[in-house]
């Protein structure tokens, strides 16, 4: 038995997988590429696919067509006994029956008593539950039957890690501290990790890549950073993070007329002759103390104390009917006092959508 | 240490030895009544050392029904002891094999199958009677009957138990008796009068003397050996045979064909016929098929056999599907009850 | 690196467990439920002269007046007892699982009783209770016999089959669901309607079905305490051995199949619906404290027992009894079974040993079938295939099943005719005969397992077969268990299979309970009857004692840790 933590990870490909459930298509042509050791995240609203797609990884569903590869093997058409993973259910599924150290050791066959002890005292070492041996799953908090959970999927030392759902269950506060925790222990054993989510905050902590998936279909598939700076449809802007909307029409290259205002537009902005463009509310300035481009006036409506920041809502005098949202720190809460504000909208900062 | 081993193992040959000492057994299916069974068969296994019964033993329709299913791999290897009403229908069927015992010639003409060598031969009679619980009669007030017609007085309502023709060759014989005595047309009469006070038909033909003993019903009709034994031990049980005369059938044995056991089934067929044999059935019944022997019960009349009615087998035999047919329209299972059909 | 090797040989082991299995489950149900079906349907449409088979005498018996009759008769008797059984099998079961009535071990044993004789002691024993020189006549203003005989004779044989089911299902429940509920404001009775029953919906419909079924197909009580109000198993019955209308009778049998499809398709239904398993995550649940609770179920409760009690003490009362009931000394004299035919006592030892090879081979083979068809995924058609053929027994009579097997293995030519007779034959129609509602404990057991579980030990690389019996046997002990209790219990009580199946050498003790019964000789057969009556129970005892033990280390962890 390896006596490392666990396998260097391998690399899992993704290709053209379709599934349909009746008349239902659950995956449409999917591909995806996760590289060694990253910690990819399926993100994405209920029946979008991403749970489907993580059990056809798994082999728990079978693809209609489509490839799977894992490392360099061809895993498509295997058993899930054949494939080499870990996986760790919304439910946890550990077996009630057995103690927690039979749980982890479930899938060490083949190895000595006195190697298994020892490999699943490294686990629960790993997880931080160490004592906890003879105990039975009914008698642990929610937080610690994952942390047994994710042991026992660790313990074979697998080169790939399959979340479904893994915060599901816990409450909000314990929720981001796992999230950390579970990070930093996927980072130190370099594991091959695909996650499912649909709860942003989660992905965007934890995960190197996100693929957002929508109807069967990845519609981003970028670093967090760029899924929310540089969405690459309105279904990935909405879904995550906040936004606000505009509806143009293209005045020039260069600029767009939304409601009685022109714009001036990033160069790279693409030809889209009308459409909405789309802003995050931090990059929107409030009251900017000096000049800046796209500078309009706007109207507040109501503003939100979110304890470190605060947020906005307002609508441009020449865009009656669109509420708008901003953000806005603390301390400059104050200083607005008046209804009339003015509003600065950077040309970097409007994505330009058809 | 070899010593108790070889012990053993001498204990075990002997044992084998005497298993392989060729004794045939021999199945044997039966409607006799479960009471007589270990006394015939230890009657004939004295008489027969090598050979062993094995009987299989249930009411007439069930054995009659087991040996029809078996028809095309019988399992008995012959009869001793079923009605010969149900015996002619294996004979219709072609399952027994025609034999003429020892005795042949002593069995009364009436008492064996017509055809030479007989495929079934009689052993005894048995008849309707009618168990007529004196205590309940008393509680409950009623006169005595001693006609068949007498049961159809509404005073019975409701009291009469009788075996169901379909199932119990009892309940046959009664019916075919009734039907001979009184006719076709008023022989339905009497039945549909008679149903008005039957509390229950039961399935086998000793039940309802037993039920009359026991005082769950006051009137039960059966047959002579159920309540000979009753009242023997101590029922309160009067036996009427009714005036018109009784119904009747012949327990009969025969030798089921393709039986891989011939030799012995025959010989069983000789002991069933056999004056030995006929010293058993005294015991029971009181009209034997070899006449001359029987001594009739001291619960039961000297004139016993000849209140049997003139009884037409054939006539029965050919009937019987139209009979239990119409029986059945009539009295099993319409919740209205037709009257004067 | 080992992890090839391994994978392999956990692979090949499972394509022979799952699939190797299920092909030879398949192989074993088709001989045992489906050939003898099919040779029923054989007879049925066979227009063989004086058989009473063919079409035309199909189209006949339909549209005759007096299958009208009998159709309604069987029908409101086995709606009527449904209705009676399943509501107060219910409130029994609640009251074992969700109050803290005293004594409840004794209830449970108690509600065992009518399992523990053939059908006919119930029927016996109301006869000496009700019938015309009954202890109780006075109670009744009508007789006995008849539809009010049936309906009681079957509603108490009944009783422990519908109760089984719902125990199972109300045995596992979710103490968190509880607690939400409670602490959003809502009732008792609200928490009952939004949790409880939707979670049993589906154990009260197979409950209803199986005692509809067992009650449209018995033919043990209606012998007994009938009297003149025929159904249906009783026509097949005399179609069979009062008139030797083998086909008639078939037919009759296929008519009393369509409870069984009808079943099938109720519980199909419901099985797309489901959804609720127990989680590891699931909390055990305690009952809440409550007085009044209590002494209204324990009310109940005590009444169902009297009830059963005074039956079945009727019925050992009455075996004692020399002569009723002119003579009411107590005697032994209906125990001396020398005098019956086959020798009681052949019959009692037969009964042993059936009962044991039952309990023992058919628990084994009975559950480890429903996991497979539960837990494993991959061969639809097979699934289906197996799952059809296994409600099939649950709507045969036993008398048509037994035909079944005298017409299959009977035939000239068949290769498996050597069976015929033997004990290996009854063992497989006994069987045969009960497997749906042992399957369906195990199935209910089953359900409740989080559906996962198989996922969680296929991804460890673990043999399916070494999870089957590391976890799901322990978990599942308490059910399995119940299976080899109900199948042992039932292997003694069995007869209407049996009656066309014993040969000489293996005539059984509830054959001879009938044999005697039909014979008038009452007494010898409830004496009889009341001996297969303790030695039902006491095996059962032996078994509830010697699991103990086993049951008290697999409960360890179903109990909740203090301060969670």
């Amino acid at each position: 038995m390896n006596t490392a933590l666990t396998q260097p990870g391998a690399p899992m490909k993704v290709r053209g997988i379709q599934k349909r459930f009746g008349a239902f298509t659950a995956l449409d042509n999917v591909s995806l590429d996760v590289a060694a050791g990253e910690l990819v995240c399926l993100l994405g609203p209920s029946g979008c696919g991403k749970t489907t797609l993580l059990r056809c990884i798994a082999g728990l569903e079978r693809q209609d067509s489509g490839e799977l590869y894992l490392g360099d093997r061809d895993v498509s058409l295997l058993p899930p006994q054949a494939r080499d993973y870990g996986i760790l259910f919304q439910s946890y599924a550990l077996f009630p029956n057995l103690t927690v150290e039979a749980n982890i050791g479930y899938g060490l066959t083949g190895s000595g008593r006195d190697e298994v002890r020892q490999r699943v005292g490294q686990m629960l070492e790993l997880v931080g539950l160490v004592g906890s041996e003879k105990k039975y799953p009914g008698q642990l908090s929610g937080g610690q039957q994952q942390r047994v959970a994710l042991a026992r999927a660790l313990a074979p030392a697998p080169s790939l890690l399959l979340l479904d759902e893994p915060m599901s269950a816990l409450d909000a506060r314990v929720r981001e501290h796992l999230c950390t925790e579970l990070r930093q222990l996927q980072r130190r054993l370099g594991i091959t990790t695909l996650m499912v989510t649909h709860n942003q905050d989660e992905a965007m902590l934890m995960a190197d890549r996100i693929a957002v998936m929508n109807n069967g279909k990845v519609e981003q598939y970028a670093t967090p950073q760029e899924i929310y700076d540089r969405p690459a449809t309105p279904f990935v802007a909405e879904f995550v993070g906040q936004g606000n909307w505009l509806p143009f029409s293209r005045n020039s290259a260069s600029h767009a007329q939304v409601g009685g205002m022109n714009m001036r537009l990033a160069d790279d902005a693409g030809m889209a002759k009308s459409g909405r463009l789309f802003c995050r509310p931090e990059a929107i300035s409030v009251n900017p103390p000096v000049h800046e481009e796209n500078l309009f006036p706007a109207k507040v409506r109501e503003i939100t104390f979110l304890g470190n920041r605060c947020r906005m809502s307002f609508e441009l005098e020449q865009l009656p009917g669109h509420p708008l949202l901003a953000e806005l720190a603390p301390e400059a809460m104050p200083r607005l006092g008046a209804q009339h504000i003015w509003v600065a909208l950077p040309p970097r900062s409007l994505q330009v959508f058809a | 240490m070899f010593k108790p081993l070889a012990l053993v193992a001498a204990v075990l040959t002997a044992f084998s030895v005497n298993a392989f000492a060729a004794k045939t057994e021999l199945t044997v299916y039966t409607a006799l009544e479960a009471e007589q069974l270990k006394t015939y068969k230890k009657a004939f296994e004295q008489a027969n050392p090598d050979v062993e019964i094995k009987w299989v033993r249930d009411s007439t329709g069930i054995i009659t029904a087991k040996l029809l299913a078996e028809k095309d791999r019988p399992q008995a290897d012959a009869v001793w002891g079923l009605a010969a009403s149900s015996l002619a229908i294996l004979d219709q069927q072609g399952m027994l094999d025609n034999y003429a015992p020892k005795d042949l010639d002593k069995i009364g003409k009436n008492y064996r199958d017509a055809a030479n060598p007989p495929a079934w031969v009689g052993m005894d009679v048995w008849a309707a009677t009618i168990c007529f619980n004196t205590v309940e009669a008393e509680k409950q007030g009623l006169t005595k009957p001693v006609s068949w017609q007498d049961l159809t007085k509404p005073e019975y309502k409701g009291k009469i138990v009788m075996p169901n023709p379909a199932s119990s060759g009892t309940g046959f014989l009664d019916v075919s008796a009734w039907l001979q005595t009184f006719g076709d047309k008023q022989g339905w009469q009497y039945m549909d009068d008679l149903h008005q006070n039957i509390g229950q038909y039961v399935h086998s033909g000793s039940k309802p003397c037993k039920l009359a003993a026991s005082g769950e019903f006051p009137i039960g009709i059966s047959f002579e050996y159920p309540a000979v034994q009753l009242k023997r031990q101590g029922a309160p049980l009067d036996i009427i045979l009714p005036k018109e005369g009784l119904g009747w059938d012949i327990e009969a044995t025969a030798v089921i064909k393709g039986t891989a056991h011939k030799d012995a089934a025959q010989k069983l067929a000789d002991f069933s016929a056999s004056p030995a044999a006929m010293e058993l059935y005294k015991d029971n019944f009181a009209v034997l098929a070899q006449p001359g022997i029987a001594k009739p019960q001291t619960e039961l009349p000297a004139d016993y056999e000849q209140r049997l009615i003139k009884n037409d087998f054939a006539w029965a035999s050919k009937n019987r599907d139209s009979i239990l047919t119409e029986w059945r329209k009539r009295y099993d299972g319409k919740s209205e009850k037709v009257a004067g059909q | 690196m080992t992890l090839p090797r391994q994978v392999s040989r956990a692979e090949t082991g499972d394509r022979v467990f799952v699939v190797g299995g299920k092909l030879l489950w398949l192989l074993l149900l088709g001989i045992a439920v489906l050939m003898p079906l099919l040779a029923i349907f054989w007879r049925g449409f066979s227009s063989e002269a004086g058989q009473g088979g063919g079409l035309v005498a199909a189209r006949e018996l339909v549209t005759s007046a007096n299958f009208h009759w009998l159709l309604g008769n069987s029908l409101k008797v086995s709606l009527s007892v449904a209705a009676i059984v399943v509501p107060l099998a219910y409130l029994f079961a609640y009251a074992l699982q969700r109050t803290l009535i005293p004594g409840k071990a004794i209830w449970r044993g108690m509600s065992l009783l009518p399992l523990m004789a053939p059908s006919m002691l119930p029927g016996i024993a109301l006869v000496y209770l009700f019938g015309n020189q009954g202890m109780l006549r006075g109670l009744l203003s009508e007789n006995i016999y008849g539809f009010w005989g049936i309906v009681l004779g079957e509603v108490i044989y009944t009783f422990p089959h519908a109760l089984m089911i719902l125990l199972s299902a109300l045995s596992l429940a979710d103490a968190r669901l509880f607690d939400a509920a409670s602490s959003m404001g809502a009732s008792p009775a609200r928490a009952f309607r939004s949790i409880t029953w939707p979670a049993t919906r589906q154990a009260v419909f197979a409950a209803f079905c199986l005692v509809f079924t067992l009650t449209i197909t018995d033919f043990g009580v209606p012998v007994v305490v009938g009297g003149d109000y025929q159904v249906l198993a009783l026509e097949a019955y005399k179609a069979v051995v009062g008139q030797q209308q083998f086909g008639r009778g078939a037919l009759i049998g296929m008519v009393l199949l369509l409870p069984a499809l009808f079943s099938f398709g109720v519980d199909a239904w419901l099985r797309r619906r489901h959804g609720d398993s127990m989680s590891g995550r699931a909390q055990v649940f305690q009952p809440v404290p409550s007085a009044l609770r209590d002494a209204c179920y324990l009310t109940i409760v005590l009444l169902i027992c009297a009830v059963l009690l005074l039956v079945f003490g009727m019925a050992v009362y009455s075996s004692l009894v020399k002569f009723w009931p002119y003579n009411l000394s107590l005697s032994l004299n209906h125990y001396q079974f020398e005098d019956t035919a086959g020798g009681g006592w052949l019959a009692y030892r037969n009964s042993l040993t059936l009962a044991l090879c039952t309990a023992l081979i058919g628990s084994v083979l009975i559950f480890t079938g429903a996991y497979l068809m539960e837990k494993t995924k991959g061969q639809k058609g097979l699934n289906l295939a197996l799952r059809m053929l296994s409600f099939v027994p649950m709507a045969v009579p036993g008398l048509v099943l037994g035909l079944g097997y005298v017409f299959f293995f009977n035939l000239n030519g068949n290769p498996l005719h050597v069976f015929y007779g033997t004990m290996t034959l009854l063992v497989v129609c006994t069987i045969a005969h009960y497997l749906t509602t042992a399957q369906m404990t195990a199935t209910t057991a089953l359900r409740q397992l989080d559906a996962e579980f198989e996922a969680a030990a296929l991804s460890l690389k673990a043999p399916l077969y070494r999870h089957y019996l590391k976890v799901t046997v322990p978990i599942c002990l308490p059910a399995l268990l119940d299976i080899v209790r109900y199948l042992f219990v039932s292997a003694m009580t069995t007869v209407s299979a049996a009656i066309f199946l014993y040969s000489p050498d293996t005539i059984l003790a509830a054959v001879a309970v009938l044999n005697m019964d039909d014979a008038g000789n009452v007494g010898g057969a409830a004496a009889m009857s009341t001996l297969i009556l303790f030695t039902s129970a006491g095996v059962s005892l032996l078994l509830a004692w010697a699991s103990r033990g086993a049951l008290r280390r697999s409960q360890a962890w179903r109990q909740t840790a203090p301060g969670q």
